[in-house]
């Protein structure tokens, strides 16, 4: 299975439309193969991100804010989407390996001794 | 009671200062980070105070005003000048808003260094709404009429943008009772604020509470955390319930409160949250007949029914089939850029004597139907959807301006027999319908399995069986006709 984080520095970006880095995971029986891999796109794009949704055969997206115009796109085309994820993309993903992420979690590292 | 937040201890209450602010407001630290927010701004994000307080104000505020690294927060505290930006935001309803945002800095008596900032959020929709051009401009901001009884509506309708009181819209589907609603709603003083809309027909009713009324952490199993509901999205704007009478009674009570209260208590919650919304309700049903059969609190009945607009059925709008269907061809033919023109003698022949069911939807759906399928400059009856032909005589024979069928029209059509189905091989609902119908057969019934099959979120499944008619039992449709 392979999920796509959309990022913005160590967090995941606030708006899935102004992305233009994501984080490429791929898992297998549950736990991390490889390093994940990180793509910067030429531009800020939600077409080309879902394009490239589709090439990578992505199963999961890990999102901050989602128009629903591109939820409904991805969620037809069966993709699971976490949406509204505030934190760092890192725990993100781990707390999805444990099973744990839900849209709208709020990560430990998003107060406090936040460094943008 | 929330806790008071002062910028300096002793003197200002920002809480208070904010509260008083006709737009959404939040006070950053130096680090960006929100202090404190008014209601205003729990609205527009979708985030409460609690959640929101000490998180970095880009991520609660989705903005697109090239903040992403908190540039223009920093040109701010450097320059020390109030900055406008034009924008917009992604909100948690995962809708697009249209925002102004003046970001100004906060000095503290002592220094002259900005000790933080005031970032009010306007909203700027109904701006844009009116500013688009008619080439581009989206259809359903408009109403379209000029039979008596239409204009006997669009007469009213300003009287009821310029009151406070609730209103309730009856009418067949497909009549247009959103659009009336929002162009209430937008041509009233609280124009500027949100307009939320809620199908009380589409969702279980636990999950109606709690989308209505929001929750606290806690309170039922995967309440993970606090959510705010849509009447506190609302919150000094309009709240639009559309199938209010599919609403289930308990929650008609906990409505009733809300209008005679102005506050509620949110599911599991122990704190009563203060809302100042203006409901507008909506129902294809008659509520009256839902009332005296028990299925419609009578209270809440007069307490909605304040202002009431009927908006008639198509086919008692002498004149307006002609015009509307003019009017989606060449709505039509701009955006799909074709070159269809008009329809033929006997293809409007037949447009102009037939019953729509649908209303303005299931025309609009015709016309869009033809202008894609026309290859011409004029529509020929070839051009038209097929379960037209077939059931034009029935519907010829209904056709009455005051065919007793009109008030069920919808849920006759809709949940119509698997023979009329078939008959209408054109028209999607009915393909769905269908679709839905096997899969349940499948499934032997299993929705969970069947959503699985079709792709849906058992939510999306559970809305058209509503939508369909399905889930009622055969003996009770029958009884209806």
């Amino acid at each position: 299975m392979k999920i796509l984080i959309t990022a913005q520095g160590d967090f995941v970006a606030p708006r899935f439309d102004l992305t233009a880095e994501v984080v490429i995971a791929t898992v297998e029986s549950g736990v991390l193969a490889g390093k994940p891999r990180t793509i910067i796109m030429d531009r800020p794009s939600p077409e080309d991100l879902s394009n490239l949704i589709m090439e990578e055969g992505i199963s999961m997206v890990i999102c901050g804010g989602i128009e629903d115009r591109q939820y409904q796109f991805l969620t037809w085309k069966k993709i699971r989407v976490i949406d509204f994820v505030i934190g760092d993309h890192e725990s993100a993903l781990n707390r999805v390996l444990a099973g744990e992420l839900q849209s709208g979690d709020m990560l430990p590292l998003t107060r406090g001794d936040l460094s943008l | 009671m929330m806790k008071k937040t002062y910028a300096v201890p002793g003197e200002v209450v920002l809480d208070d200062l904010l509260a008083g602010f006709p737009h959404a407001s939040a006070v950053l630290d130096e680090g960006f980070k929100i202090v404190t927010l008014n209601r205003l701004f729990e609205a527009l994000t979708g985030y409460g105070h609690d959640i929101a307080v000490g998180v970095y104000a880009d991520f609660i505020l989705r903005s697109n005003m090239g903040n992403s690294r908190g540039q223009i927060f920093q040109r701010v505290v450097e320059t020390g000048e109030t900055a406008t930006v034009e924008g917009d935001i992604i909100n948690r309803g995962r809708k697009r808003i249209p925002v102004r945002f003046t970001v100004s800095p906060l000095h503290t008596r002592r220094g002259s260094h900005a000790r933080g900032l005031l970032l009010v959020a306007e909203d700027i929709s109904a701006l844009h709404a009116t500013g688009q051009t008619t080439l581009y401009r989206d259809w359903s901001t408009d109403i379209i009429g000029h039979s008596p009884k239409m204009q006997a509506v669009f007469e009213i309708m300003p009287l009821m943008a310029r009151t406070d009181a609730s209103i309730l819209i009856t009418g067949e589907t497909g009549t247009g009772k959103d659009k009336i609603a929002e162009t209430i709603h937008r041509n009233s003083p609280r124009g500027k604020f949100q307009f939320i809309k809620i199908n009380c027909g589409a969702l279980p009713p636990d999950l109606l509470e709690s989308e209505l009324f929001g929750h606290v952490k806690g309170a039922f199993t995967g309440a993970v955390r606090d959510k705010l509901g849509m009447f506190k999205l609302a919150d000094r704007g309009t709240i639009f319930l559309t199938e209010i009478g599919d609403m289930p009674l308990p929650l008609q009570v906990k409505l009733l409160s809300i209008l005679d209260d102005r506050a509620f208590y949110p599911v599991g919650g122990e704190r009563k949250e203060k809302v100042d919304v203006r409901v507008i309700a909506a129902t294809h049903r008659s509520l009256r007949e839902q009332v005296e059969c028990g299925a419609f609190r009578e209270d809440l009945f007069y307490r909605l029914n304040v202002l009431q607009i009927h908006l008639p059925p198509l086919r008692e709008r002498e004149g307006d089939i002609r015009f509307l269907l003019d009017y989606f061809l060449k709505d039509y033919a701009t955006r799909l850029g074709k070159e269809v023109q008009s329809f033929s003698e006997t293809a409007l022949d037949l447009l102009l004597n037939y019953h729509y069911p649908g209303n303005i939807r299931e025309l609009r759906n015709i016309v869009e139907y033809c202008a894609n399928v026309c290859r011409e400059t004029k529509i020929e009856k070839d051009d038209l959807p097929r379960y037209l032909f077939e059931q034009g005589r029935d519907n010829h024979a209904t056709a009455g301006p005051l065919a007793p069928a009109g008030k069920e029209a919808r849920a006759d059509t809709r949940a119509g027999t698997s023979s009329e189905t078939k008959a209408s091989g054109d028209n999607w609902p009915a393909v769905e319908r269908e679709m839905i119908l096997q899969t349940l057969k499948t499934t032997r019934g299993n929705r969970s399995k069947a959503a699985e099959m079709l792709g849906w979120g058992r939510t999306t499944l559970w809305r058209k069986i509503v939508l369909y008619g399905l889930d009622e039992p055969a003996g009770s449709r029958g009884e209806k006709r």
